[in-house]
């Protein structure tokens, strides 16, 4: 199978060139191949929320290079950048998941309206048809304050998947949530990777949760000291 | 969502749609300011032009008079001067050198409209006990008439003028306790004296002009200041009246002509109209200013209100680009939507103050020119307005860096 993500010798510095510089991670090496489901885990301040900005393109290394489905992210320009962002990552975060003053289908439609410029009719229809598969296709005209945690996190998943994306990154995206909406949410995830192969990254401090990945791997003070693989992956490849 | 919208209007309006309380404050004040700024704009233009229109209807645009005397200093033959100082000599009452052949050519011109000559004089006009200083002026009342339009400042009587009639002020009439059908004895010194029969009398709105001014047959003027065949002056009206001088210094330099032109004669209302036009441009431009601050002031609140959505945009691949116009539409939507309400407070305004601003008879104080564009300007440019002031915002909103919104 396809390595979808390679990162050669990350390196990222905080405050460069000022007294109070300081390198959060310290040369990360890791392969991950398309269709993986990988949990990220380690205690707080070691770096996980850097290393996912850094693989989703929010921010650049310090050092090293980052290959997105072989292509080299490096040497692109912020606006290659922010493409690539919009068409090939989801986001779940763990924070302000929706945009408060749109409905939870318009929340679904923004990243190809983004993408598109205009609203259309296969628009919505994707978008209602995502919000359906996250069992929330009677609240699509629902604004996001009026939801419950569990069901914006949904949302955000429907949201994360809108364009198709080759890789999504959920940061601690059910540290907010009770433990029956954050076994519910991620058995959603999960269920999105193995229908669709899409690929997941998911930074969690639930060992439960951890264990119903494929893979888990360990970050500790901005080093890699972990790397377990929990079960082999034997999918079907991905849809197009 | 509406289909025929793009991304950056669609998120722009319901930003601006969500902040209802910020929304409404800030149009509320756009509205005022526009508002104010349409009232001032149309009150000036409705005086100025009612101003300029009774300054251009009440006297001639160019006046062509004999040159002034001037005594000059007696030289010797070889040129010593034995009588250095000069007294200017009195300006007695002279008929224009050949009016008739400078009346011709000016009638050939084709930046003048009309020309006809006048000729004027000081008498005094008596009725029983009283008497009382004039000015007469004696014309050809058809083309007279089409330069100072005083047939449309006549309240009683009528304009029509026979050898032995007169029209005068009604400050004069009043003066004299006289009125239309009444006879005037005009005493001149040259000439003697007549008796006149008023045939109108007018409001010029001035009361100078009311108490001084009366109008007679140029036959008549002729004969009272003992001018038989001549003229003092010839009247003009140009094709464009703010070439007045121009063309009153062109003709100045062809002929032995004084051509003084209106906008020389009327400095000073000039000097007026200029400080009014200045000062009004001032306070509309400040009042621009506060509202352009004001729009600034919200939308910058908006953007540091909307940081983490602004984050989840961007981290969904919108560019800076993007982010930028969304916040450059809600100053423009601001400006112009402020502008209408502005337009529409403005002309209640307007309307409220024709209905209750009245002379003491009940007629109006002056006409209102209201024009279309005026809306159409002040719309135009509070839009632009409303861009430029979200240009701050707008910048900062394009410069967040998502990291850091997403995770604040
Ligand atoms: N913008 C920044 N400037 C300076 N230091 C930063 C910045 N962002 C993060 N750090 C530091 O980098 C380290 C790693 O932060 P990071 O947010 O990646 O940790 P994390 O593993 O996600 O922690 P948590 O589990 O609490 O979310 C921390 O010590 C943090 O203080
Ligand atoms: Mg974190």
């Amino acid at each position: 199978m396809a390595d979808l993500l390679v990162l050669d010798g990350i390196r990222k510095s905080y405050n460069v060139g000022t007294p109070v510089e300081t390198e959060v991670l310290h040369g990360i090496d890791l392969v991950m191949k398309a269709g993986e489901f990988v949990a990220l885990m380690g205690p707080s301040g070691c770096g996980k929320s850097t290393l996912l900005n850094i693989v989703g393109l929010l921010d650049r290394p310090t050092s090293g290079h980052l290959f997105i489905d072989g292509k080299d992210t490096t040497s692109l320009a912020e606006a290659a950048l922010t493409r690539l962002r919009g068409h090939s990552i989801g986001f779940v975060f763990q924070y302000h998941h929706l945009i408060s003053a749109f409905t939870a289908r318009e929340n679904v439609i923004m990243p190809m309206l983004v993408d598109h410029g205009r609203p259309d009719a296969p628009m919505e229809r994707r978008a209602d048809e995502l919000l359906d598969q996250v069992g929330l296709g009677k609240w699509r005209d629902t604004r996001a304050t009026n939801m419950s945690g569990g069901q914006q996190q949904r949302v955000a998943i429907a949201r994360a998947l809108a364009m198709n994306p080759l890789l999504v990154l959920a940061d601690e995206p059910t540290g907010n949530l009770d433990t029956a909406s954050a076994q519910g949410v991620f058995e959603l995830m999960r269920r999105f990777n193995l229908q669709r192969g899409t690929t997941f990254l998911v930074v969690t401090h639930n060992h439960d949760l951890a264990a119903q990945c494929d893979r888990i791997i360990d970050l500790v003070d901005g080093r890699l000291t972990g790397d377990r693989r929990i079960r082999g992956i034997d999918r079907v490849s991905r849809p197009g | 969502m509406r289909r025929w919208l793009t991304f950056a209007w669609i998120a722009a309006l319901r930003f601006l749609s969500e902040g209802r309380m910020q929304t409404g404050f800030i149009l509320g004040g756009i509205a005022i300011g526009v508002g104010v700024i349409v009232f001032m704009s149309a009150m000036l233009t409705s005086v100025q032009t009612n101003f300029t229109n009774r300054v251009l209807t009440s006297q001639p645009q160019i006046q062509l008079k004999p040159p002034d005397e001037v005594a000059r200093p007696l030289r010797r033959d070889d040129g010593v001067v034995e009588a250095a100082i000069v007294q200017r000599p009195t300006q007695r009452i002279l008929s224009l050198d050949q009016w008739q052949t400078v009346l011709s050519s000016m009638r050939a011109r084709s930046d003048i409209v009309v020309a006809t000559p006048s000729v004027s004089g000081s008498a005094l006009a008596v009725r029983g006990d009283a008497s009382r200083s004039i000015g007469i002026l004696g014309m050809e009342p058809d083309d007279y008439f089409r330069i100072v339009r005083l047939p449309d400042y006549i309240i009683a009587g009528e304009p029509s003028l026979g050898t032995d009639d007169i029209l005068v002020g009604i400050d004069l009439a009043n003066d004299l306790g006289a009125t239309v059908g009444d006879k005037l004895n005009i005493t001149t010194g040259p000439g003697g004296s007549r008796i006149l029969t008023i045939r109108g009398i007018f409001d010029l709105g001035n009361r100078g002009a009311n108490e001084r001014n009366t109008y007679v047959q140029l036959r008549t003027a002729q004969s009272l200041l003992n001018l038989i065949g001549g003229v003092t002056e010839i009247d003009l009206t140009v094709a464009d009246v703010y070439a007045a001088e121009t063309v009153a210094q062109d003709i100045g330099a062809v002929l032995p002509v004084k051509a003084e032109s209106w906008i020389v004669t009327n400095a000073q209302f000039f000097t007026a109209i200029w400080a009014q036009t200045l000062s009004s441009l001032l306070i509309r431009s400040f009042v621009g200013l506060s509202v352009a601050f004001g729009i600034a002031a919200v939308l910058i609140v908006s953007v540091l209100q909307r940081s983490k959505d602004i984050g989840i945009l961007r981290a969904m691949g919108s560019s800076r680009g993007k982010i930028l116009r969304i916040f450059l539409i809600q100053g423009g939507v601001l400006g112009f939507l402020g502008s209408l309400f502005g337009s529409f407070m403005g002309g209640i305004a307007l309307f409220a103050w024709y209905r209750l601003a009245r002379q003491a008879n009940g007629a109006e104080l002056f006409p209102l020119v209201v024009e279309p564009s005026l809306f159409l300007f002040s719309a135009l440019l509070a839009t632009i307005t409303g861009v430029l002031a979200g240009m701050v915002p707008a910048l900062r909103a394009a410069r967040l860096d998502p990291v850091e919104a997403i995770r604040g």
